[in-house]
């Protein structure tokens, strides 16, 4: 049996690890927001639909992530459009978007010549198979990600919270929303390697959802939701390096498994402190 | 003579294709406290709204004499998500207006010396790093003020403070808006017109229209002739009428 020196020998594993850094760094902040402001459901919509655009990028043969990173801008940009303009009510628009999007891939991988070999990657993640060129990419989302929420913090923060009064103070709500929807939308498509588009909600709330049971600090949440991420999902790469089961799979029922010890380990903790006063 | 801060003249506001204001005129002047009630549905909070930029009138105008910045608002309490993660003094300097620029790492120590001399000022510096989800609705309410507090305005604005709150904050807030009358103008929405016309020096009854009534005493027969009916809950050993509703108009509780 190997022992985990011997798997940082395998390029494929450093690989892995340096994918699941990079995606704990952009789940961890950018989930964050999703979850203060509760739109998970929107993000929700704008992951299934990109599986649109893979199944286009298919059948043109292009790159799959390059067709679902621009299904899913397009597809965040026309939720926040339809239901803020069109008067469509929003989780109405979300399934609309959400069903489009799988059934046009669907669609297209049936019409693509030959077999779809690595589809089940796109579905449920393969950590293990992901290029160098790809852990660029979610390097360079992350530091973006990093300068817009520590330069825009409280403007991103007042907006968050409450936006009719952040309108009132002045801030640029509409620009900053498409923004950050736009974010969420590159952050879901390049983490899609990660844990696949029916498993990349988890990493964007399970982690957050930790995170929440120790602060209740916008801040402070993201840095805790980054570490309770990066955590689950090394601890999960080991396990599923050594009992063989898929890699996405094995990451999300880690930091279920996270979550599950920390609320109890918190409960119990509120108790003693109860206790003793 | 009194120096006035707004105008509006001639208001209509409409949300999809329902009028909710209608032909409204308002001059707000220095020192002004205008007790603002009305039926649920009547358009108080759309007014307000209009007031500060955040609903695009049909026709008509508002003008201003002072700066957008020196406007105040405490908006309706059941509008904010409470177990959003942020801390008191987080939401006390989300009060602070810096124009059209971007908050570019903006960490400002006056903002910060001030925001923490208002939560002093309301009693409730200690709960300053809670989180705004731990606290009691009159906790909340006033750092809700503390907020509303941060650009020192000269209008503010309350949409309906008295919610969620206890009897005993709920005068509390009244003698602390009556001190703070002496520095800036005040509207305050209710749906308490017996509370609240002790404390306000005039009456604006919205229903569509308004109705301008220049004192805080105001009888049924008045508010009938004003087309605004009202149903009013009043508690405690405060003085209050109860009025009838009035027939002519349908609305809702």
């Amino acid at each position: 049996m190997n022992t985990i020196i011997d798997l940082f020998s395998y390029d494929f594993f450093v690989n892995a690890l340096w994918a699941s850094f990079f995606a704990a760094l952009s789940c961890g902040i950018i989930g964050t927001y999703i979850v203060s402001r509760r739109i998970v459901f929107v993000s929700g919509g704008i992951t299934h639909s990109s599986f649109g655009g893979i199944g286009i990028g298919y059948f043109l043969g292009w790159n799959p992530l390059l067709g679902a990173a621009i299904f899913a801008v397009l597809s965040a940009l026309g939720i926040q459009f339809f239901s803020q303009k069109a008067k469509v009510r929003e989780d109405s628009s979300i399934a609309i978007w959400w069903s489009l999007g799988m059934a046009i891939g669907i669609i297209f991988i049936y019409m693509s010549p030959g077999y779809a070999p690595n589809l089940m990657s796109y579905l449920f993640g393969s950590i293990l198979a992901v290029t160098i060129t790809e852990i660029w990419f979610m390097a360079a989302l992350s530091l973006f990600l990093l300068l817009i929420f520590i330069t825009f913090y409280r403007t991103i923060l007042y907006i968050a919270f409450d936006e009719d009064f952040a309108k009132t103070t002045g801030l640029p709500v509409g620009l900053i929303n498409y923004l950050l929807i736009s974010l969420i939308a590159v952050t879901i498509v390049l983490n899609i390697r990660v844990v696949g588009i029916i498993l990349i909600l988890s990493l964007l709330t399970l982690p957050q959802a930790t995170a929440n049971l120790f602060t209740k600090d916008f801040k402070k949440m993201i840095g805790f939701s980054v570490l309770f991420a990066f955590l689950g999902s090394f601890i999960g790469l080991l396990i599923s390096f050594y009992v063989d089961i898929p890699s996405g799979a094995s990451i999300i029922f880690t930091l279920v498994v996270l979550f599950g010890l920390m609320k109890i380990s918190s409960v119990v903790y509120s108790r003693s402190q109860l206790k003793n006063e | 003579m009194s120096e006035k801060l707004l105008d509006i003249k001639n208001l209509d506001v409409r949300f999809d294709k329902e009028l909710v204001l209608r032909k409204v005129d308002l001059e707000i002047n220095k020192r002004d406290f205008i007790g603002m009630i009305g039926p649920n549905g009547g358009g108080k909070t759309t007014l307000i709204k209009a007031i500060l930029g955040l609903v695009e009138p049909e026709c008509g105008e508002i003008k201003f004499n002072i700066p957008s910045n020196k406007l105040g608002y405490l908006p309706q309490i059941n509008q904010i998500d409470k177990r959003f993660p942020i801390t008191v003094l987080d939401v006390v300097r989300s009060g602070k207006s810096n124009g059209k620029k971007l908050n570019l790492f903006k960490s400002n120590r006056a903002d910060l010396k001030y925001a923490e001399s208002l939560l002093d000022e309301m009693g409730i510096l200690n709960l300053r790093d809670r989180a705004i989800g731990e606290l009691s609705g009159g906790q909340m309410q006033r750092v809700f003020l503390c907020r509303s507090l941060m650009n020192q305005p000269e209008l503010l604005i309350l949409d309906e403070p008295e919610t969620f709150v206890d009897n005993q904050f709920e005068s509390e807030l009244y003698e602390k808006l009556k001190e703070l009358n002496k520095r800036m103008a005040i509207i305050l929405v209710s749906h308490d017109v017996g509370t609240i016309s002790y404390y306000v020096k005039t009456i604006a009854c919205v229903n569509l229209h308004l109705n301008y009534h220049p004192s805080n005493v105001i009888s049924k027969e008045q508010l009938a002739a004003y087309d605004c009916p009202l149903q009013i809950i009043t508690h405690g050993d405060i003085p209050h009428t109860v009025l009838s509703k009035h027939d002519n108009h349908e609305h809702h509780h």
